[in-house]
């Protein structure tokens, strides 16, 4: 079982009476643990037990406007006293920000709302083995499937967030995790892919032979790809990929990036960076949502933003010192989105697909390929070649480029959107991109 | 310490529930080395707080009476001292005390409107002020304003597959990824490398010989022991073109039925033990970068790259360029805006057809991911010419 909150508060408060006691003017603790187990299997057979136990403090302490951090996974007493002493002295030796502090008294959450984080069920090894079993045996069905490797994964922490403000709060989440992942092989080429679920609720997980059964077709398709030439073509993004460039937009409009300029998105606010039809929304309140919280990692409340309305930003992602910088109050996204989202499209899977002659739908990138001081974009891709609404054929070792500021007002999406990740797009679809291959 | 008794006991119920039938006999052999690699030091003590913000405020003064189109300047070391005592089940207890440092600055630079950065760094298993006595600290700083102002002048690059020269050093990335990791233990077990069935085989042009080598002084990726307690070595992986050893760990080398390279590696006690690399190198042949530059008519020279990545089983790997130049009728022309460089591991050593005589480390910044996990890594290699490989600009 996790440690309780009585365990974590009595934790956090020691450390905060200590900091004020060795002359800390300010502080803030967090004291968490989390409990994981797991099970690996491959090739239908058990490969794997885990099982980690991860207790962790990270205590900041200021005096004044000088600020220094320290984070240790020994919470016995004597280690938090030397800890705690070496935080402030190393405090008094850092020089000053004006911008340092704990976020604004009234920002800080006053209620904790019950979103349905936490599933108290617990799950033996011997049904997580159950459950592997049957996805084994669904994913290695046919016989182009050479490696089966999958695993179930059973998370539940718990923590608290306290400060010398008088915030302390905190809350139990879980989550259940299953992945598979093939390999396929044919006379010409070997192909990886997979198909991953995870849920708060245990009963929420995916049904394992249909996850198995993704995973194969999902890899078995991609056999025997050819390259393309270069050219400039549409590129429809499947929805794992499409929220990975969601998620770069999110880097480019926190409040660090905007505040030492190294966005391309700086001073964007209220000016159209997406087409009319885009709208993005930050909802951190959506009950067993796998970004849900009730406030960021520095207590302040986090209430739903609409980023982006109809193609205009709206909102950065502002944090207590970043905001200070920039003149504005933190909107309690320290560390960053919750659920973040685009809003559907009008159009459908089936539609997009259709809407151009040929265009190339991609299933996988490779590379960290994504420049927010530039918005230059290049990455490694794998996908199908879409001609009519008719996959053709697999593609891979190409490359796709182009700059965010382009794509971004090329954005077409459908109406398919689902609550799998903590970020979450619909198939998209970009036009203007260039491919580079043969 | 008092140790977290029930979570122990929990994990050893779970096994037990788990692994009914198994059994099995532990081999407590292992061989035996009093080489070090890198001293005893503890760089966290060695230059204390007040020193290290003192040489900060320098360098953002330094860079900033350098040129006046400097917006952003970002500068940190890193140091940390890691102490690991390995306690093999038969009681034998190893240790090994190491040390690592890290200096950064990274610049941004804006003109007209246009913004680029450049980043560069140094590091290793040392003291810092190895690396930073006297002023060269100074040195960081120039090159890292170099790499922005080129990229100040970056063209848009060009797309399509060309023939592409590699400078040396940091670009041996592309060792790493596109056949480093396809070479490590595990994946060869579990036959999902694009390796697995290739031992003994040509896998790159003559002349081509790589070794994964953790007993270089001092070097980011150099280790005394590995996490299980077996002295590293020089694994020759691939000699002259021919595919000579994968890196293993004790656990794949028993399964696969040969010995531990001392690659046996974990981020730290939270995690679980895996091959891994440590200092991956292309040993020298005998050109030089003149001769890779007059022998393309069209094609790109990369200087420096960002980070890379490889998917294991189909073998295609990236990585991106943060330094490149086109090169024109035999001759280097203007700088090119990053792009992503994607090749195919298993061939892409077939590729290269030539291996300059000038084979360089890296500057001491490698931190190799794998399952979650992050290790420092080296890498080295000679200037080389690739003839293929897929650019990926957006100028057609």
């Amino acid at each position: 079982m996790v440690k309780d909150q009585e365990f974590l508060e009595k934790k956090a408060s020691y450390c905060l009476g200590l900091a004020k006691k060795l002359g800390a003017t300010e502080s803030s603790v967090v004291v968490m643990n989390s409990i994981s187990e797991n099970v690996n299997f491959r090739n239908k057979k058990l490969d794997e037990s885990n099982r980690s136990d991860d207790l962790g403090i990270s205590i900041t302490t200021y005096i004044g406007k000088k600020k220094s951090s320290i984070s240790s996974s020994n919470l016995l007493d004597d280690n938090l006293n030397i800890l705690i002493e070496k935080c402030v002295e190393t405090t008094k030796n850092t020089p000053e920000d004006e911008f340092n502090s704990l976020p604004d008294k009234d920002l800080l959450a006053k209620e904790v709302k019950d979103l349905d984080l936490y599933d108290d069920t617990h799950i033996e090894n011997d049904q997580k083995i159950d459950y592997l079993k049957k996805l084994e045996s669904a994913a290695s069905n046919d016989k182009k499937i050479v490696n089966t490797e999958s695993s179930f994964t059973q998370n539940k922490s718990n923590f608290i967030l306290a400060n010398s403000e008088g915030f302390c709060a905190g809350y139990k989440t879980s989550s259940f995790t299953a992945s598979s992942v093939t390999v396929a092989k044919d006379e010409k080429s070997m192909e990886r892919d997979y198909e991953y679920s995870s849920k708060c609720f245990l009963k929420d997980l995916d049904d394992a032979g249909e996850l198995g059964k993704q995973a194969a077709d999902r890899t078995i398709r991609k056999l025997s790809p050819k390259k393309i030439g270069s050219e400039k073509i549409a590129i429809i993004f499947d929805k794992r990929i499409a929220k990975g460039i969601l998620s770069t937009f999110a880097s480019a409009i926190s409040s660090s990036a905007i505040s030492r300029g190294t966005s391309f998105l700086k001073d964007k606010v209220n000016q159209k960076i997406f087409s009319d039809k885009i709208n993005v929304l930050d909802k951190p309140d959506i009950l067993k949502g796998l970004g849900s919280r009730n406030f960021d990692s520095e207590g302040v409340k986090t209430d739903t933003l609409k980023l982006v309305d109809q193609g205009i930003l709206k909102h950065y992602l502002i944090d207590t010192y970043n905001g200070k910088k920039l003149n504005l109050k933190s909107n309690g996204r320290c560390g960053g989105t919750s659920n973040l989202y685009f809003e559907n499209g009008n159009i459908s899977f089936k539609d997009l697909l259709n809407s151009k002659s040929k265009s190339l739908y991609i299933t996988e990138t490779i590379g960290h390929g994504s420049n927010i001081v530039t918005g230059d974009y290049s990455v490694g891709a794998t996908g199908f070649l879409v001609e009519n609404g008719e996959f053709k054929y697999p593609i891979n070792e190409i490359t796709i480029a182009g700059n965010f500021k382009d794509m971004f007002k090329n954005i077409t999406l459908a109406n398919d959107l689902e609550f799998k990740y903590s970020t979450n797009s619909p198939t998209m679809m970009i036009e203007g991109m260039v491919v580079a291959g043969k | 310490m008092k140790f977290q008794k029930n979570s122990l006991e929990q994990s050893s119920e779970n096994l037990k529930s788990t692994l009914k039938s198994v059994k099995g006999t532990y081999n407590h052999e292992i061989p035996k080395s009093n080489k070090k690699y890198y001293e005893n030091i503890n760089p966290i003590e060695q230059k204390s707080l007040n020193e290290k913000i003192k040489i900060l405020n320098e360098v953002n003064n330094y860079l900033r009476s350098k040129d006046d189109n400097i917006k952003q300047v970002t500068a940190n070391f890193l140091g940390e001292q890691k102490s690991v005592e390995i306690i093999r089940s038969g009681g034998e207890t190893l240790t090994d005390v190491r040390p690592l440092i890290r200096f950064n600055v990274s610049v941004m630079l804006e003109k007209n409107g246009r913004k680029e950065t450049g980043v560069y760094g140094v590091g290793g298993r040392q003291s810092y002020d190895s690396y930073l006595k006297d002023d060269n600290w100074k040195s960081v700083c120039d090159e890292a304003l170099r790499i922005a102002s080129v990229n100040l002048e970056s063209k848009p690059a060009p797309a399509g597959e060309m023939k592409v020269v590699l400078g040396p050093g940091w670009p041996a990335i592309l060792i790493h990824e596109a056949v480093g990791h396809g070479l490590e233990g595990d994946f060869n077990r579990k036959k999902t490398s694009a390796f697995h069935n290739l031992m003994g085989q040509k896998v790159a042009s003559e002349g081509v010989t790589i070794v994964d080598d953790g007993t270089i002084d001092n070097r980011r990726g150099s280790l005394t022991i590995d996490d299980e307690g077996t002295p590293t070595e020089k694994t020759v992986l691939i000699e002259n073109g021919i595919l000579k050893n994968f890196m293993q760990d004790r656990l794949n080398a028993r399964l696969m039925k040969t010995k531990s390279t001392g690659s046996g590696r974990r981020e730290n006690y939270r995690h679980i033990v895996l091959p891994r690399m440590r200092n991956t190198m292309m040993l020298s042949g005998n050109q030089t970068q003149d001769e890779m530059i007059k022998a393309v008519d069209k094609g790109i020279f990369a200087v420096s790259f960002g980070g890379g990545q490889v998917d294991i089983t189909s073998g295609k790997f990236v990585f991106n360029c943060t330094e490149a130049y086109e090169i024109v009728n035999g001759k280097i022309g203007s700088p090119i805006k990053g792009a992503t460089l994607i090749g195919d591991g298993p061939s892409i050593l077939k590729e290269v057809s030539m291996v300059g005589n000038d084979m360089m480390m890296d500057p001491g910044i490698g931190t190799c991911g794998k399952a979650g996990q992050g290790v420092p890594v080296g890498v080295a290699q000679p200037s080389i010419l690739i003839n293929k490989m897929t650019v990926g600009g957006t100028k057609l």
